[in-house]
């Protein structure tokens, strides 16, 4: 546990240094997203071809290496969409709310991966696709919890209230967060504990952790393309010229 | 000072939206007509089977009382933004969490207002009881009912004045609340069958801990929202 802490920490510290030196203007999103595939694609190699089956579940149990990775980092860019809101709602920049935008979408798509990718695991060990247990619910919550913040930021127009909507709304969400990674610690469930390298087999670890950071590495680069495009959209928007007033818009002489 | 004036503030809301909500009637008889409702139809879904009823009693009064909470909800904050009330209310001295509070109480009470009318029509479609004391269901509603509040009008300020609000607060607030469903619905039903094992006090304790946390941070949230 601590040096999951510890490390969320260092990530997030490597993160505030990023933004000083302005790395999510400079680093190129497509190199970052093809380093995190290579990564991603030789700890996957090594988990599902190259390392041991597993003692349990045998070949089934080696979804751990795709299912696992894809957690963590789902929650991560939840945490990093937390501070993105608080900062957005600190600040009002049209930044912070760009890359928060882009942060909850990612977030959205690793928490439907990781939701399937949980359910095919279930089928060959529980023996069925979903049951209701309290990890798989408060996944599932989780996700729709995010969804609305978008839909509901979607659905409104004006730029300031859309950032302080979706900032509050982004908040408010993220309790959520702490209860799915609890979950199976407070509550009697079917999935086990919190996994991570300390509670693997040592022939387990180097997979997990290349494909843990491939992962890490894929959803910045996403993170870093989809903010410029959000940015760019925010910046075009607030550019726009001003409909006419259509008291003083004189009508056509037809 | 600034709390007690805070409070008087809160209590001014409340007792305004109460005075508002008292005199339509009709929205009141369509409210708890609309909870009646669904209790009538989640025992027609599940057919004549009393005891497959009797065992589901809880769940359906809380599903019940959360869709009717969403009509309460929105009804409260479009009270607010039509002619304007809102501005007004900012323009005068009044501190955003009090008007928070006072909106949350105030659904509170309306929302306690409905279950306790749901309750005979549930006792006679269910043929339930309160095993472990009236008291302890008393005191369940309460707490379910202050959860569904705060995030509730948290929610409906966000929403208000969109066109598809009656969509959206609903998708926002029935995830949110899952845990507070959960523990009223669980405490619920080991009042209505009995708790040998002493399990009421643990889900009431969630309950209450949802409470705190969310009136806490809505409350604290809610300023900006209102500004925006």
């Amino acid at each position: 546990m601590i040096i999951k802490v510890v490390v969320t920490i260092v990530l997030l510290v490597l993160g505030v240094l990023g933004v000083k030196l302005r790395l999510h203007d400079r680093l190129n999103p497509m190199l970052v997203c093809a380093v995190g595939f290579l990564l991603l694609a030789y700890g996957h190699y090594l988990g599902l071809f190259a390392s041991p089956e597993e003692a349990m579940m045998r070949e089934v149990g080696r979804i751990f290496h795709v299912h696992v990775p894809t957690a963590l980092v789902a929650l991560f860019t939840y945490l990093v969409a937390f501070i993105l809101a608080v900062g957005s709602l600190w600040t009002g920049a049209r930044k912070w709310d760009a890359y928060l935008e882009a942060t909850l979408e990612v977030g959205i798509l690793l928490n439907v991966l990781l939701t399937i990718q949980g359910s095919i695991w279930a089928r060959p060990t529980w023996g069925i696709w979903w049951t209701w247990d309290p990890r798989l619910t408060t996944t599932a919550i989780m996700v729709l919890s995010f969804i609305g913040v978008l839909l509901l930021r979607n659905a409104i127009t004006n730029p300031e209230r859309r950032a302080t909507i979706t900032a509050t709304g982004g908040i408010v969400a993220f309790v959520n967060v702490p209860i799915v990674y609890m979950s199976v610690r407070w509550w009697r469930s079917l999935h086990q504990t919190q996994s991570s390298p300390e509670t693997v087999s040592p022939e387990f670890q180097l997979p997990f952790r290349i494909a843990a950071f491939g992962m890490l590495f894929i959803t910045v680069g996403f993170i870093l393309a989809r903010g410029r495009i959000a940015l760019k959209r925010l910046e075009a928007e607030a550019d726009a010229p001003d409909l006419p007033d259509l008291n003083t818009v004189k009508p056509l002489d037809v | 000072m600034m709390l007690a004036t805070g409070f008087l503030q809160a209590l001014a809301i409340l007792s305004k939206d109460l005075w508002i909500e008292g005199t339509s009637w009709v929205r009141w008889l369509g409210l708890v007509s609309f909870g009646i409702l669904v209790l009538l139809l989640f025992s027609f879904a599940v057919g004549p089977n009393s005891v497959m009823l009797q065992k589901h009693a809880a769940g359906y009064l809380w599903l019940a009382t959360l869709f009717a909470s969403a009509n309460l909800f929105t009804q409260s904050f479009l009270l607010e933004t039509e002619g304007g009330a809102l501005e007004q209310l900012q323009l005068a001295p009044v501190y955003p969490a009090a008007l928070f509070y006072g909106k949350a109480m105030a659904n509170t009470l309306q929302l306690l207002l409905v279950m306790v009318v749901m309750v005979p029509p549930l006792i006679a479609l269910c043929d339930v009881w309160f095993v472990e004391g009236i008291g302890l269901f008393v005191g369940t509603m309460v707490l379910g009912a202050l959860g569904l509040s705060a995030p509730g009008a948290m929610y409906a300020a966000m929403t208000a004045r969109l066109s598809n609000q009656q969509l959206l607060l609903p998708l926002l607030l029935f995830p949110l609340i899952v845990p507070a469903l959960l523990s009223a619905v669980k405490a619920t039903s080991l009042i209505f069958f009995g708790d040998p094992m002493g399990q009421v006090g643990s889900w009431l304790t969630l309950l209450a801990a949802f409470d705190i946390v969310y009136w806490i941070l809505c409350g604290v949230v809610f300023g900006r929202i209102v500004e925006s």
